[in-house]
């Protein structure tokens, strides 16, 4: 395999071009499924009522914003060991779409604890831990904005992307470790015991629907980075 | 190699020394800090003792970041840096003789006047070793992560403010173990679980961090 070849943003230019209305097209379908399993196919919950709907795009969200992270740190990475230059584009490609998934994440969270927990934000360990990784993207793209040269701004955000990723664990098991020794059970996570098998496929659906929507979407950003970088054509 | 580190180590020591005025203006704000807390909740004493923890932590953490801008800034704009980097001993020994210098002039003497804060707070006294304990294994960590963030941010415009977006999350573990140390030991079940995960954070980032700050040093001074 020539796994090179398309590391060169000339041949891979029209490559994404190919592939992202693929994907967007793909990911439209999958949510429209994925929605009406979750809105009309799954049963209302016991415990929470119609309220729990909203974990269909929540949980979703919350596993590609993760996921998207260790995604832009292994572009990076492998920007800093090949120095090729589509490393770094993916990476920042990629970075908004993370952000905007963890900020999803947050906002239907709070959405879901404000009728389910009676208040619109806990710190509760996961809602902390998911915050700071809310930071950490808007620091990799604040970087990125302020170094000129772009070369410069990949290689310097790969490193910041790296030491992120090996900070990730680190963080989340910190603010575990402080919530559980700060607060009680007052508060609880856990759902009823076994998901309905519905609710399930109605999950899966929505992340496979958000995942080909992150790729879609990194495709099209990755094509008007090239553009504004290098003459590139179909 | 180690020749190299002790020379840098005390060549950034006498720069500290020399430029007195900029370690002092680090703790004084590290006092102005943790003074403004009690003027802005109140001077409950019941409620002081229960942040005093935290309050400090969070005052070193920000003290030590004021002064993490300086930290390759005058190196980077003399051409020292660039000798560093050109030079036969490895940057990684060089930076981490500069994170040390960093640390001892602007962590210990956090450590140092820590618990005339915690007077004004009314920790009990016991506590005091704890809290010395937990900022001497903690702020040199602060100065290894930090050191990062500012080899990142070197040369950029509006570099103050991008660099604390860059490191204050990275920051958190840290905080929490720290404040979380003196909690528990206030709490009267012993903070060593704490003041251990500190001291394993501490190798951590004495191994690896000097590689990131070099990686990042070579890529600012293209």
């Amino acid at each position: 395999m020539r796994w090179f070849w398309y590391a060169s943003p000339q041949t891979f230019f029209p490559l994404a071009g190919r592939i992202a209305p693929w994907c967007g097209l793909a990911a439209a379908i999958l949510a429209a499924a994925g929605l009406y399993v979750g809105f009309f196919v799954a049963p209302t919950d016991a415990q929470q009522g119609e309220a729990y709907r909203i974990i269909f795009i929540h949980v979703p969200a919350a596993w590609m914003s993760m996921f998207l992270y260790v995604v832009m740190a292994f572009w990076a990475a492998l920007g800093l060991a090949f120095n090729t230059r589509l490393s770094g584009m993916m990476a920042s490609a990629i970075a908004p779409t993370g952000a905007l998934f963890t900020f999803i994440a947050l906002w239907t969270g709070s959405l879901w604890g404000k009728p389910t927990w009676g208040t619109w934000w806990v710190w509760d360990a996961r809602l902390t831990s998911e915050l700071i990784l809310l930071f950490l993207y808007f620091g990799f793209m604040a970087l990125h904005a302020a170094i000129e040269d772009p070369r410069r701004a990949d290689r310097a955000c790969a490193v910041l992307a790296l030491v992120g990723v090996v900070n990730i664990p680190i963080i989340y098991y910190s603010v575990q470790w402080w919530n559980t020794l700060h607060q009680g059970a007052s508060v609880s996570l856990t759902r009823a015991p076994a998901m309905a098998k519905t609710m399930l496929t109605g999950m899966l659906l929505m992340a496979l629907a958000f995942w080909l929507y992150s790729i879609a979407v990194a495709m099209v950003r990755v094509r008007c980075i090239m553009r504004e970088r290098e003459a590139v054509a179909e | 190699m180690l020749a190299a580190a002790r020379c840098v180590l005390s060549r950034d020591l006498l720069l500290a020394l020399r430029r007195r005025s900029d370690v002092a203006t680090a703790l004084l704000f590290f006092v102005i800090v943790a003074s403004l807390f009690p003027l802005a909740i109140g001077a409950e004493p019941n409620l002081l003792r229960e942040i005093a923890p935290g309050v400090i932590w969070v005052a070193a953490l920000l003290s030590s970041m004021l002064s993490l801008s300086r930290l390759f800034a005058a190196d980077h704009a003399d051409g020292t840096l660039e000798q560093m980097l050109l030079g036969a001993a490895p940057l990684g020994v060089v930076v981490l003789a500069k994170a040390a210098a960093h640390w001892l002039a602007s962590g210990l003497p956090l450590v140092a006047i820590a618990p005339v804060i915690a007077l004004q707070y009314d920790l009990p006294a016991v506590l005091y070793p704890v809290l010395a304990l937990s900022l001497a294994l903690g702020t040199p960590v602060l100065s290894l992560i930090g050191a990062i963030g500012a080899a990142l941010t070197l040369g950029l415009r509006g570099g103050g403010v991008l660099l604390a977006l860059l490191v204050l999350p990275l920051y958190v573990p840290v905080l929490i173990l720290g404040a979380g140390a003196v909690e528990m030991s206030a709490a009267g079940s012993g903070g060593e679980a704490q003041l251990l995960l500190l001291a394993a954070a501490l190798v951590f980032a004495a191994a690896f961090a000097p590689w990131a700050i070099a990686a990042a040093l070579r890529i600012s001074s293209e």
